[in-house]
């Protein structure tokens, strides 16, 4: 059995995180939650240059190449350092749409500059409250046009084009659902940003008059592929919730060392201990489900839509975990501005909605292995 | 990445395999299949003798004991080949109950400090089934704190007398031979003033006495002995030395990667799926498939968690930590499982009947046994201390007790 990524894959993440420690310090994390850009472009550009942001997009299209395995453990490194760029709605969402429904000139005209840096690309899913659902898809496509309303959208307002969910039909059915291409920055969209509890990560509001659109994929296969695009979302998010748990755990292990009270590092306290041995487990079970998803990404298993399910709550569950108690073995300080405890926890909390709820993701999960177990 | 043997390993497998499929008890399987919690129990035979018989058959064969090396009665196998054969081994490794503490404690620490005459004498007889071993180490005062044991050997001549009494030994009615921890110098600080014997376990002045357990059942032991005497020769290490001989014991425990625990989490899926509720069946209850989805992904995380270590142990490597959270996540699991699985009966959750119609009764009795799971062999605080200690390098706790003679600590509270 080798369960593991290869030394070359491991290579690889170190040089990932010897990169991001030096590119993507706090600081720079901080300029972007202090709002003074709505991401760190010189960042996005260095990823560009080291090959990351194509990691994953074959040669032909302009990119690394390598494969999904390598995307994962960039991810991993994307999350622990809390990178401030709009890396999951390009590589995983955009890119991976493309990937699996593009025609061969709709991937000739992205992917190359997704892999260069040059543009920015996102999926426009949501409209309002809710989780991913066939119904909950209001926006209308008709003769080549899109009129409607996304929200939120991850990176909408920086984003140079968008896949976009838009119903072709009238009834709740998942074929009355199709995916469309929109050129952002082609007229007919505006895109209005708005707050929300990570500002490391920007999301937005897109509105659609008569906005021109092609269609990405068959049309009424739209939920069909979108299905298939957030799992594979979802185990390459988990990783990055994987290095943002980890990074959550060892800053709440440096300051126990360090902090002393009644006399003695608080890390000698059990009470402190337990808390940190128990963020261990969690970070330790998401890591295991998180490779069984990458393993199912990497090879296009049958096994994906369970294992991007479990990969997900597991990862959710951790990254909520060991940020919040991160916060509390800092005590008070955890909770200024001034210590980066909070970038985590908020990177957290929003990065568990992102694709939908951790209680959509249960659901899809129970669902999933009850399918299995039928047939 | 792949769940692929190499091909010595595959080879190895099919060899396993084959022998198994020639040699396996057959007739046991249904039964063993079924019991997935606490101490199996056969219908009509007692687990020991079909386990000694099946353990007989597997050293002739040369499949017991299998990491030991050959001259002690075990096959010389690399530690990938024991997982492997585990998994191939299947239910019929319930069947070996009886023999791990012999085969992963008392048998590794004879290994290690044991005289070679003694090696060659007991060990091929451990692995053969023939002799049972127990490990008589806890006692009513020394749990998590071991070393704090009561348990007194005297010098007499070439022998040593001991007294005192052990607690929660399992196995002690049916062992031939025991590992016994002792104390053997009151004046020095507790981890100091011990020593390690292995004795015969039918010695005069031995009482074995069943404990009562709160589940009802009597898995474990009381070991009383009175004057009870060991030849010099039997002791294991120094005088004095005991502490460390013991951590060899312990790291063995430890060292028991790809043996699965349970968690109750298949059982609960299907019981979920079938238990018809006034709402509908339970599993379509939102409030009861977010609690699924939860030990879902805690059970396949222990899965792949331990997939990861034989990774390690495939490509030689050391495994490293990740596994000591097995213990702790699955023992909390089959509690919160046991008590939401009554829950979702109502009143009639409560019953214990094997003839209730939801599930034979056996949640029931996880609720009841799945207390000591979180207590045997490391309670969850001390497994939490492990973690924090060993794998995340925080302090250890400030022990009051470690440079006081063992006389003069404190016996009580208050």
């Amino acid at each position: 059995m080798n369960f593991d990524f290869s030394d070359e894959q491991k290579q690889m993440r170190d040089a990932a995180r010897k990169f991001l420690a030096e590119k993507c310090p706090p600081k720079a994390v901080r300029e972007v939650l202090d709002g003074k850009a709505p991401y760190d472009k010189e960042l996005w550009k260095g990823l560009a240059e080291m090959g990351f942001l194509g990691v994953a997009i074959p040669e032909e299209f302009g990119g690394a190449g390598a494969g999904h395995l390598e995307l994962c453990v960039i991810a991993e490194e994307m999350g622990r350092a809390n990178a401030p760029v709009p890396f999951s709605s390009t590589a995983y969402l955009a890119a991976e749409a493309l990937l699996l429904a593009g025609s061969d000139a709709q991937k000739q005209k992205w992917l190359p500059k997704i892999a260069s840096g040059e543009v920015i690309g996102t999926l426009a899913l949501f409209e309002g409250k809710g989780n991913p659902s066939p119904k909950a898809i209001k926006l209308q496509a008709s003769s080549g046009t899109l009129n409607g309303v996304k929200k939120p959208v991850p990176d909408g307002a920086i984003a140079d084009f968008a896949v976009v969910a838009a119903r072709t039909g009238s009834t709740e059915r998942d074929s009355d659902i199709s995916l469309f291409l929109v050129d952002l920055k082609a007229g007919g969209v505006e895109a209005k940003s708005l707050t929300n509890v990570d500002p490391t990560r920007g999301q937005a509001e897109l509105t659609f008059k008569n906005a021109k659109a092609e269609p990405l994929g068959a049309v009424g296969e739209g939920w069909s592929i979108l299905t298939q695009v957030l799992d594979r979302a979802a185990v390459l998010l988990a990783f990055e919730q994987v290095g943002g748990s980890d990074r959550a755990l060892e800053m709440g292990r440096d300051y126990a060392l360090d902090r002393i009270a009644f006399g003695r590092p608080i890390g000698s306290f059990q009470a402190v201990k337990h808390m940190l041995a128990d963020m261990y487990v969690s970070a330790t079970l998401a890591r295991s489900n998180c490779y069984y998803g990458a393993w199912a990404l990497s090879t296009n298993a049958s096994e994906l839509p369970e294992a991007a399910a479990a990969a997900r709550i597991s990862a959710t569950q951790a990254f909520q975990h060991c940020s919040k108690n991160n916060i509390q073995v800092h005590g008070g300080m955890g909770f200024t501005w001034e210590f980066d405890c909070h970038m985590y926890y908020r990177r957290a909390n929003a990065t568990a909605l992102t694709l939908g709820s951790l209680s959509y993701w249960e659901d899809q999960l129970i669902d999933r292995m009850r399918k299995k177990n039928a047939a | 990445m792949n769940f692929d043997d190499t091909p010595q390993e595959a080879e190895f497998r099919s060899l396993a395999r084959k022998w198994i499929d020639a040699n396996a008890p057959k007739q046991y399987e249904a039964e063993l299949s079924k019991s997935s919690l606490g101490r199996i129990r056969l219908e009509k035979e007692e687990i020991v003798d079909v386990g000694k018989a099946w353990q007989k058959k597997k050293a002739e064969g040369g499949w017991a004991c299998l990491h030991w090396p050959k001259e002690y009665g075990g096959r010389g196998a690399t530690p990938i080949e024991k997982v492997i054969w585990q998994q191939e081994e299947g239910v019929y490794g319930k069947l070996t109950q009886p023999f791990q503490i012999g085969e992963g404690m008392c048998g590794p620490t004879v290994m290690a400090f044991g005289s070679e005459e003694h090696k060659r004498h007991y060990l091929p007889k451990l692995a053969s089934g023939e002799h049972i071993w127990c490990q008589l180490f806890s006692e009513p005062a020394g749990g998590s704190d071991v070393a704090g044991l009561r348990t007194r050997a005297e010098k007499k001549g070439d022998n040593w007398i001991v007294n005192g009494q052990k607690i929660w030994t399992s196995g002690a009615h049916y062992s031939d031979y025991g590992l016994l921890i002792t104390r053997t110098d009151h004046n020095v600080p507790k981890h100091k003033g011990l020593t390690m014997f292995f004795l015969d376990m039918k010695s005069k002045g031995i009482e074995v006495r069943p404990i009562k357990q709160a589940n009802g059942m009597q898995e474990f032991n009381e070991v009383y002995f009175t004057d009870v005497v060991i030849p010099d020769h039997q002791r294991l290490g120094a005088v004095g030395d005991g502490w460390n001989v013991s951590l060899t014991t312990l790291m063995n425990e430890r060292m028991s990667i790809g043996s699965r625990l349970a968690t109750g989490f298949p059982e609960m899926f299907e019981f979920c799926s079938n238990l018809m509720t006034d709402d509908g069946l339970a599993i379509d209850d939102p409030a009861t498939r977010s609690k699924l989805a939860s030990w879902a992904v805690k059970a396949s995380g222990l899965k792949y968690t331990s997939y990861r270590a034989i990774s390690s142990l495939s490509k030689g490597e050391r495994p490293g930590p990740e596994n000591s959270i097995g213990k702790l996540v699955s023992g909390t699991m089959l509690q919160d499982i046991a008590t939401y699985a009554m829950d979702l009966q109502g009143a009639a959750g409560a019953l214990t009947g094997a003839d209730e119609e939801a599930a034979r009764g056996q949640f029931q009795q996880m609720l009841l046994s799945s207390p000591s799971m979180r207590i045997a062999g490391g309670t969850d605080e001390i497994l939490r201390n492990i973690i924090a200690e060993r794998v995340l390098g925080l302090p250890g706790d400030i022990r009051v007790d470690k440079d006081v003679p063992f006389n003069r600590i404190p016996t009580k509270g208050r």
